[in-house]
């Protein structure tokens, strides 16, 4: 017998289903229905920020070396579930060869941002040279709890290339799910729940983005919104949200299957530098007296 | 209200405690759901009944000067706001929350007789409760010899409440029978009426420095106690749950209940009081949550 799986949502580190007991039907390429999928609500929304809120304190100051081993980890993860995620896909209307790229490149990808999460905080970094007597740095601190919006384009690359930037920086995720694509989504969440990710540093909601992306934008606990191939309209609705509370809005338009939609920029754009200028004796040149 | 003595033969037989049935009906009163004005309304109640309280051995006076200050301006983006009902300090900080409240209609509590334990002899507790009185409290918050009365020693509790009461004049004092070592809900009730009987103006459930504190459950019991002794004798007594309300939803309920078991009368910080240090900010997220619609950030209100 074929049953029609429910797919939950992925909320600190469980996976619940959604509060307003809510679900949509998602179907293939071809019309039939695949799925049950949440159809979850703004108390959502609420309940994945408090989670992300929680989890960013301990996710943030964890050794940045540790922070790439977990990385690491869902890598490998995702890896013995390949099978999985290539049957989703085709259900979603890709054609096999695509789907096994797609799936390699993802992994990829999170090898790739593995191995950033003890390397950027140095090229981010300066000391900088100054006219009075103190000892000025600066350095890169994670932004705080970021709202994703899922690109509607790509299921399982365009995910992994938003999320995995974003938490090796150390900040914690609110991701709202592609509407019509979500399957990937919420079946790496199973894998982020079997990897050594702390619980709430990743929550995965699906459902309609109209519907909650207003209220993650108007939450004055999210830090930033990272949005990703938005039409226009979407675009300019989630700036004005997000004024209240001076949330960085970070637009991009990607093709995550390019080589070149990787790298320390999109790490760099959830990092806030902080300066601290630091007294010292003499009046140096260069180089500091310690 | 009354003149003569208490005397401890005067307390009625405790009945026995029904604590499945004490849960089911606490489970009903947390289904209940309070939207729109009616919670806009029942927050503002909620910030109004607030002890906010600082007991801690790392208390300084300007902590308890900041927390004094945040008594009298909760969120002051927002008008319409009340202030909460009192402070609730250390003897020794009484004179430091007098001086900083002295423009304020805010009451000031101070814990008192070898509080948290009680673990001193009577005339230490004496002396402490007519330190807190003279420093200028104008409630005491004392604590019961949990000790004495697990050991059965019921006289004692009794009379140590009723001479801490003659201390207080018309001072008010609440008595804290600090429920998470009376191990059942029983002893709980047995407590509760010991404290009634002995004077007590307010009864409350915990220090705040035992695990469980405030439960609904607790908060019942002692409800029903105070229900039992109006229907008898036509006097009110207070009710205070202390510790563990952290969240605007249970507070909500607590009042759910009161009003539910002691009636409307009992709905105003002159009988009903939180003893909270963390519930405040939550009640003031909520409240502008309803004012603004969108969440807030602990991030944009005042440290507590």
């Amino acid at each position: 017998m074929n049953i029609l799986k429910t797919y939950k949502i992925y909320i600190a580190g469980q996976f619940p289903r959604t509060e307003s007991g809510r679900t949509y039907v998602v179907n293939d390429a071809a019309g039939n229905p695949i799925a049950n999928v949440c159809q979850s609500s703004k108390k959502d929304i609420r309940n994945a920020v408090q989670a992300a809120r929680k989890a960013f304190g301990p996710w943030s100051e964890r050794s940045a070396f540790n922070r790439g081993q977990i990385l690491y980890r869902i890598a490998e993860m995702l890896g013995g579930r390949k099978a999985q995620f290539i049957e989703e896909l085709i259900q979603q209307g890709q054609t096999i060869e695509r789907a096994q790229i797609e799936i390699e490149t993802s992994i990829d990808r999170i090898v790739y941002y593995a191995g950033w999460c003890d390397k950027f905080q140095q090229i981010l970094s300066s000391v900088n040279p100054v006219n009075s007597s103190h000892f000025n740095f600066s350095v890169a601190e994670a932004t705080g709890v970021v709202g994703v919006l899922a690109d509607e384009q790509t299921g399982l690359l365009g995910l992994v290339s938003q999320l995995m930037p974003v938490i090796a920086g150390g900040n914690t995720v609110v991701f709202i799910a592609a509407e019509k694509s979500p399957l990937c989504a919420i079946t790496f969440a199973e894998v982020l729940a079997t990897s050594d990710l702390p619980a709430g540093v990743v929550n995965i909601v699906t459902g309609f983005a109209n519907e909650m992306l207003p209220t993650l934008a108007e939450h004055m606990d999210v830090n930033a919104l990272y949005l990703s191939n938005a039409s226009n309209e979407i675009v300019k609705s989630t700036q004005l949200s997000a004024v209240d509370n001076l949330k960085r809005v970070v637009v991009v338009n990607e093709d995550w299957n390019q080589e070149k939609a990787q790298g320390i920029a999109f790490i760099s754009s959830f990092q806030e530098i902080k300066t601290t200028w630091h007294p010292i004796e003499q009046i140096g040149g260069a180089t500091s007296s310690y | 209200m009354k003149a003569h003595k208490p005397l401890f033969s005067q307390i009625p037989k405790s009945p026995t405690i029904d604590k499945v049935g004490v849960e089911e009906r606490v489970s009903r009163f947390q289904t209940r759901s309070i939207k729109g004005t009616a919670k806009m309304q029942g927050l503002s109640m909620v910030l109004s009944m607030i002890d906010l309280t600082t007991l801690e051995g790392k208390d300084t006076p300007n902590k308890v000067r900041q927390m004094c200050y945040k008594a009298q301006h909760l969120h002051d983006f927002q008008d319409g706001l009340p202030t909460v009902a009192a402070v609730c300090v250390y003897p020794t900080m009484v004179s430091i929350a007098k001086d900083a409240l002295k423009d304020s209609s805010i009451k000031i509590a101070s814990v008192s007789t070898a509080f948290p334990s009680g673990q001193s002899t009577f005339d230490v507790k004496k002396s402490d409760t007519q330190f807190a009185l003279d420093a200028g409290a104008d409630e005491i918050d004392m604590v019961i010899s949990r000790g004495k009365f697990l050991s059965g020693e019921y006289n004692f509790v009794f009379d140590e409440i009723a001479a801490i009461k003659e201390i207080c004049g018309q001072k008010r004092l609440k008595v804290i029978l600090e429920t998470g070592e009376l191990a059942n809900l029983d002893q709980v009730r047995r407590a509760s009426d010991i404290a009634i009987h002995a004077g007590a103006d307010f009864i409350k459930t915990s220090t705040g420095k035992i695990q469980p504190a405030a439960t609904m459950q607790v908060t019942y019991t002692m409800l029903m106690a105070i229900k039992d002794h109006y229907d008898r004798t036509g006097i009110m007594v207070g009710m205070k749950p202390a510790g563990g309300i952290s969240t605007s939803k249970l507070a909500l309920h607590n009042l759910v209940m009161v009003k539910e078991i002691l009636g409307e009368a009992w709905l105003t910080n002159e009988w009903f009081r939180f003893g909270a240090s963390s519930l405040a900010n939550d009640v003031l997220m909520q409240y502008m949550k309803q004012v603004t619609g969108k969440y807030q950030s602990a991030d944009y209100f005042t440290i507590d």
